[in-house]
């Protein structure tokens, strides 16, 4: 066994899990205030001028994330993950990355095809990337939402599966993508 | 086998089964933590459910205000819920420059900034007739260099005839005809009324104007109050108005209109005469001036600053033009024009926003002002 101080081979690089932590922290506040949002009469702006630029930052950091993924060697399965789990843990991977891709760029799609101004911040403001298309504006709209609540419970089931491996199975799943430095087993 | 502290086995060794690991500690244990793991996940479910309201079936949220325009007027597919009948106008803006000691909004500047608009009456029925006493409402979207979008959605009443946004709901609710009357009830609306004293100290107010005889001669209220903020970041009260440039006429309630389209044929008989001229007149509050209550007047005493002329030259049916097309939402504001204290800005911006995306998704009817309408 090695000394418990060097690098841990079962463990995700440093930069790809402070891009994971720091993205699950601003996709669950992303998911709140939209869900919140929709349904606020008094709220409904001060959470609309936060939920349209950090889309747009979720949508960069998505980016960079997927390329600091593919410039990383990834640490092997867990031993005793079966085939029918490994295949599940990549499927829902790949569906959380499209998903965090998808729903800031759709939600930016959508305001263009309204023309909204897409003000970030002061009079800044992003330009359209769609034309003028109500009924686009719709399509995209719902599709945003359904997707929203896909990756809702896409990570409600991510959250319960790595607690479930934790805290059941014991088999120290989590150390894997722990913000801190895991001891090398 | 390798065993670290605590009996858990070793994510690495080979020889961990998954049957090994649920047999190392005892089934009963097992379970608890495997339900324990259940009503976490359920929890965090219904958090996020909570706040998406899916549990308060109550709450007045930006579906059900829209739900209730549906339920007086009906569902006109493509319409907008509430002034729906209308048309669309182009013109400019004409800045004088006065209005920069208050604002440092680009549209301020000396200049001509662009404008859309579009002219409705109130109310969700784009078939209905006009009558003398039809609210009378612009939205406008002017557009400055910087590509910043200021919209604002204005209406012929000096002040609202509610104070919040739940009042207006409730009004809605009490004139709903009555299911086995198909009136509405009476006793509602004197109960309304009878707990919304600001209702009939507005009505009072606006029953106390002449009507003018048409959209021309019109003035338009900002209705909300909203904030000045200049360069140096300082920020004052503000209302704003658009004040005829056209003389006034008071209109003859009794006379009778065969044509059901009168104010809007009226409408675009004077703008084919001649460019149809309104004053952007800036309001300025003073402390004690209510910015959260429309229903709430301003002492007539309060200054005004003419900020510049809005000239609107061109007529285009609905079926043309790009501003059916537009939310007039009225949180759509440049820098240098915010929001104030008032619920309604938010709810308006809410309301409309759904409005908007319900009406977007719809096969588009003909207005009843249509392109042959407009042309004649």
């Amino acid at each position: 066994m090695n000394s418990p101080i060097s690098t841990n081979p079962q463990q995700f690089p440093g930069s790809m899990r402070l891009l994971h932590w720091l993205m699950a922290a601003l996709v669950l506040t992303m998911l709140c205030i939209g869900v919140a949002m929709v349904a606020s009469l008094y709220d409904y702006h001060q959470l609309v001028s936060i939920h349209r630029p950090l889309g747009m930052l979720i949508l960069l950091l998505v980016v960079i994330r997927y390329i600091n993924r593919r410039l990383h060697q990834l640490p092997p399965f867990p031993s005793n993950f079966p085939p029918s789990e490994r295949f599940v843990a990549t499927a829902s991977e790949i569906l959380l990355y499209s998903l965090l891709f998808l729903i800031p760029f759709i939600g930016w799609g959508m305001l263009s095809a309204a023309r909204y101004p897409i003000v970030m911040f002061g009079s800044f403001h992003l330009f359209p990337i769609l034309p003028h298309n109500v009924m686009l504006y719709a399509f995209l709209r719902k599709t945003h939402t359904i997707l929203a609540y896909v990756l809702f419970f896409a990570f409600a089931a991510h959250f319960s599966a790595v607690l479930f491996h934790t805290w059941v199975l014991r088999d120290r799943l989590f150390d894997r993508m722990a913000p801190w430095k895991a001891r090398v087993r | 086998m390798k065993i670290a502290q605590g009996g858990t086995l070793l994510v690495n060794d080979v020889s961990t089964s998954r049957d090994k690991q649920m047999a190392n500690s005892s089934a009963g244990a097992f379970f608890v933590r495997a339900g324990g793991v259940g009503v976490i996940a359920l929890a965090v479910v219904g958090i996020f459910l909570w706040l998406g309201g899916w549990f308060s079936p109550h709450k007045l949220t930006p579906a059900r205000f829209t739900d209730v325009f549906e339920q007086t007027f009906g569902v006109h597919s493509g319409f907008r819920r509430n002034h729906a009948k209308g048309v669309c106008v182009t013109g400019f803006f004409e800045s004088n420059g006065k209005g920069t000691r208050l604002s440092k909004a680009q549209i301020f500047k000396p200049g001509r900034f662009p404008v859309i608009g579009r002219f409705s009456i109130g109310g969700g029925d784009p078939y209905g007739a006009d009558s003398p006493d039809a609210v009378r409402a612009i939205g406008l979207q002017f557009s400055q260099p910087d590509g910043e979008k200021w919209r604002t959605a204005m209406v012929s009443l000096p002040v609202f005839p509610f104070k919040d946004p739940q009042g207006f709901y409730d009004n809605m609710v009490a004139s709903l005809p009555d299911p086995n009357t198909h009136k509405p009830d009476p006793e509602k609306m004197k109960a309304f009324l009878a707990n919304h004293p600001e209702t009939l100290r507005a009505f009072g107010i606006i029953k106390s104007q002449p009507l003018p005889t048409g959209f021309d001669n019109s003035t338009f209220y900002s209705l909300n109050a909203f904030r000045l903020v200049d360069a140096n970041g300082t920020s004052i009260p503000v209302r704003w108005t658009l004040v005829p440039v056209q003389p006034f006429v008071a209109a003859d309630p009794t006379a009778p209109h065969t044509d059901k389209n009168y104010l809007f044929d009226g409408l675009i008989a004077s703008i084919h005469q001649h460019p149809l001229q309104w004053r952007l007149m800036l309001i300025i509050g003073q402390p004690g001036d209510s910015t959260n209550d429309p229903s709430s007047p301003w002492p007539n005493t309060r200054e005004q600053v003419d900020a510049g002329t809005l000239t609107v030259d061109t007529l285009e049916s609905e079926a043309t033009s790009p501003t059916r097309d537009i939310n007039f939402d009225p949180m759509v504001l440049p820098a240098g024009i915010a929001p104030s204290d008032d619920p309604f800005l938010s709810a308006r911006s809410a309301v409309y926003s759904q409005s908007f995306t319900r009406r977007a998704g719809e096969k588009k009817e003909p207005s009843a002002i249509t392109l042959s309408e407009v042309q004649k």
